[in-house]
């Protein structure tokens, strides 16, 4: 099994939920954000006429990209060459995470900068440099937040979610003097105040560190350009600063075009913060003089995704998060129950996929929805997430005493005369059900009343008042 | 025009009053509905819960049974969603997803009964409001009623305000708008008793939502969701009860709808 090492051996879904729903600060911290984010992209995205077009536009290229994926690798890979870079192939995390390590072994550095990036996340590879004596800094300021605080991530644009500016305030005046320069003595919880404690605290990295490590929004194939959103400007410190630049990339971000790209830097901000256009948009092309690049396209279970007919949409995901930030279950939850680093909607289908249902925790994931569908009408490149999750549920296992229950209704249910008997057993019986229920039913009765079962089912009294003519 | 009515396994089982009221109503505007005796459930607690098997079973037995009618009328935007969204699903065989494009499924293959079957399938207010063509179905209802839209009604069958529309027509009714009303109220068929601490913590909001309107009733076109409102609802001892749409659009000022009531 793939994946950060940091998750390993969680418990299943629902046991993770049921303690973080209990959790009224955390409660109150995702209320408070996904609220905000929620309204700021509904705004964004009500203000475009033509947004209907545009997601289809994101989905088609999306699609076309995916069908002709090895034409356009392919192409990335001579195009990044051919630009002074040099481009590596990783089949799994243990592959991506020892050519990154090799390769900043070779500049003789034991520390790295690391721009925001989800593929790097995925397969661990802070934890990976680590075990060889190389310390990576976080450099985006959430991530930087759940660095200093020995936490996990808990979403997939705002890692810190699940964090308030007040407990923020402690993790800086705690940890920050362990990982460099100090919080000043006087910090408040002030946003302005926080933001500036962080920048002096990264200033001084950038200016000392030699090799930074990066993912990618997309790549383009045409030119073999690697483009980073971000909103704060330290990825472009990272992406400038070092002397040695590693990116690691998910296989599934190609574009063929730039022409292709203007339709994305339209979908991505709109959906992510809510923003009409991003801040800081950083783009390359191989290496610039005086500095070498490495470009690690990553597959990691991503080539097995493509090859399931309905699962495969979830590769056109662009990690905007708005899926999460819709999702009634994500916003109670939290991030962590998800046992991965991508969590929400997206997490719940995409998890599954890459690292498999072996474990009960990603065999619960399928199952971490309602199925209420805000998580599809949000989407910005069209991923049926419900579509998927179904499908997905069909493919795990399921417990031996569901699978009865479920034979047997679907016995009853296959004639309409065993569902009139089972129907007229039940009214008969009706006085005798408790108010709580028993075993997996109890679920149902700790927090809700059973209806009452009526004495005459529908199609009974049909029969017996003939449609209710007599 | 052949009009069934789909009465649904919950409604059929738990709230008969929902059907009766469904054929109250339609008689009284004109239409004469038959029952399929061999109707029992639309398969989608097997699919939704991971069993695609038996659900595509219940669908042949489904398409079996409603095939021959003109409209199938079910007071229920879940199953009706499941029909028209999982069906085409369920038939859909590699061979057909490999076909090319432009060519239909073969005649009298389980895709093309599906094709043919599915777009006759009707929830009850697009019945009403698009088949029928009336808002104004003759109710009366002289209650505080907020009206909650459920997600399959909301997102997946896209009824907008075909519900709310008929409601405002109910003579002595004050609909009263809900806070959050397109958020999910947790139920999610077997969600509810996988995640149940998740489950219940969407109900609370949704329930606070519905106390704060100082309703009398809550008002949805799909009764399981409403099973699991209302069961909240009578744990709370919030004082307020839940109707089905049918329900309240089948109520007249002369009584005659004493079937709804049994």
């Amino acid at each position: 099994m793939n994946g950060d090492a940091t998750f390993l051996g969680m418990p299943a879904f629902p046991a993770n939920a049921a303690v973080a729903v209990r959790d009224s600060q955390l409660r109150y911290n995702l209320r408070k954000a996904t609220h905000t984010i929620r309204g700021k992209r509904a705004a964004a995205v009500g203000e475009l006429p033509d947004w209907a077009e545009l997601r289809r536009a994101g989905k088609e290229i999306k699609d076309h990209t995916l069908r002709n994926l090895e034409r356009y690798l392919v192409r990335m890979e001579e195009a990044v060459t051919a630009a002074g870079g040099h481009v590596h192939w990783a089949a799994d995390a243990a592959e991506a995470n020892r050519i990154v390590a090799d390769l900043v072994k070779a500049t003789g550095e034991t520390s790295v900068v690391k721009v925001k990036s989800m593929a790097t996340q995925e397969i661990g590879l802070n934890e990976a440099l680590e075990l060889e004596g190389i310390t990576a800094y976080e450099t985006d300021l959430a991530e930087l937040i759940v660095q200093l605080g020995d936490d996990r991530p808990s979403h997939i644009l705002v890692p810190a979610i699940h964090r308030n500016r007040a407990e923020i305030r402690e993790i800086f005046r705690e940890r920050m003097a362990d990982w460099g320069r100090a919080a000043p003595e006087d910090l408040t919880d002030d946003p302005r105040a926080l933001a500036e404690a962080a920048r002096l605290h990264l200033r001084e990295r950038f200016l000392s560190t030699r090799v930074a490590i990066s993912g990618a929004n997309f790549m383009i194939a045409d030119t073999g350009t690697l483009v980073v959103l971000e909103s704060e400007g330290n990825g472009r410190m990272c992406l400038t600063l070092p002397e040695t630049l590693i990116s690691v990339v998910g296989i599934e971000k190609l574009l063929p075009s730039w022409q292709d790209l203007e339709v994305f830097l339209q979908l991505l901000p709109r959906s992510s913060t809510g923003e009409r256009m991003n801040p800081y948009t950083s783009t390359w092309t191989g290496a610039v003089e005086g500095q070498e690049f490495h470009l690690v396209l990553l597959d990691n279970g991503r080539t097995n995704v493509l090859a399931d007919e309905i699962g495969r949409q979830a590769l056109r995901c662009i990690r905007c998060s708005a899926c999460l930030n819709v999702c009634p279950v994500y916003e109670r939850a939290g991030g962590h129950a998800y046992g991965s680093v991508y969590p929400g909607p997206i997490g719940a289908i995409l998890t599954p996929q890459l690292r498999g249902t072996a474990s009960k925790l990603d065999a619960s994931l399928p199952y971490a929805s309602t199925l209420c569908g805000a998580c599809f009408d949000a989407c910005p490149v069209a991923i049926d997430i419900p579509e998927v999750l179904v499908h997905l549920r069909g493919k795990v296992r399921h417990a031996r005493v569901e699978r009865l229950g479920m034979r047997a209704a679907g016995w009853v249910f296959n004639r309409p005369a065993r569902l009139a008997r089972a129907q007229r057993l039940g009214g008969r019986l009706r006085r005798f059900v408790p108010g709580r229920l028993p075993g997996p039913l109890s679920a149902w009765t700790d927090t809700r009343d059973i209806p009452d079962i009526p004495p005459e089912s529908f199609r009974d009294w049909w029969d017996r008042t003939d449609g209710g003519v007599q | 025009m052949r009009v069934a009515l789909f009465i649904t396994c919950v409604n059929d089982t738990l709230f008969p009053g929902t059907g009766r009221a469904v054929v109250t109503l339609l008689r009284r505007l004109g239409c004469d509905v038959e029952f399929p005796r061999a109707q029992t459930c639309c398969g989608q607690m097997h699919v939704n819960t991971g069993y695609p098997e038996e659900g595509r079973r219940l669908a042949r037995h489904f398409v079996d049974v409603f095939a021959e009618y003109d409209a199938v009328v079910a007071p229920s935007g879940s199953c009706a969603a499941m029909v028209r969204e999982q069906y085409p699903r369920l038939a859909r065989t590699p061979a057909a997803a490999g076909a090319p494009a432009g060519e239909g499924p073969p005649p009298g293959s389980f895709a093309a009964e599906v094709a043919e079957t599915v777009p006759k399938v009707y929830e009850l207010s697009e019945f009403l409001v698009d088949v029928l063509g009336v808002t104004d179905v003759g109710a009366y209802f002289p209650h505080r009623v907020t009206y909650h839209p459920t997600c399959h009604s909301l997102r997946g069958l896209h009824l907008e305000d075909r519900p709310t529309r008929l409601l405002e027509q109910v003579r002595g009714l004050e609909l009263v708008p809900l806070p959050g009303a397109d958020e999910c109220c947790g139920f999610g068929g077997t969600f509810a008793l996988k995640n149940p601490a998740i489950s219940a913590a969407m109900c609370a909001d949704k329930v606070h939502n519905v106390t704060t309107t100082g309703a009398e009733v809550l008002c949805a076109a799909d009764n399981s969701c409403l099973m699991h409102i209302g069961g909240t609802l009578v744990r709370q001892r919030a004082g307020v009860r839940i109707m089905h749409l049918a329900e309240i659009l089948a109520a007249t000022e002369s009584g005659d709808d004493r079937t709804v009531r049994g």
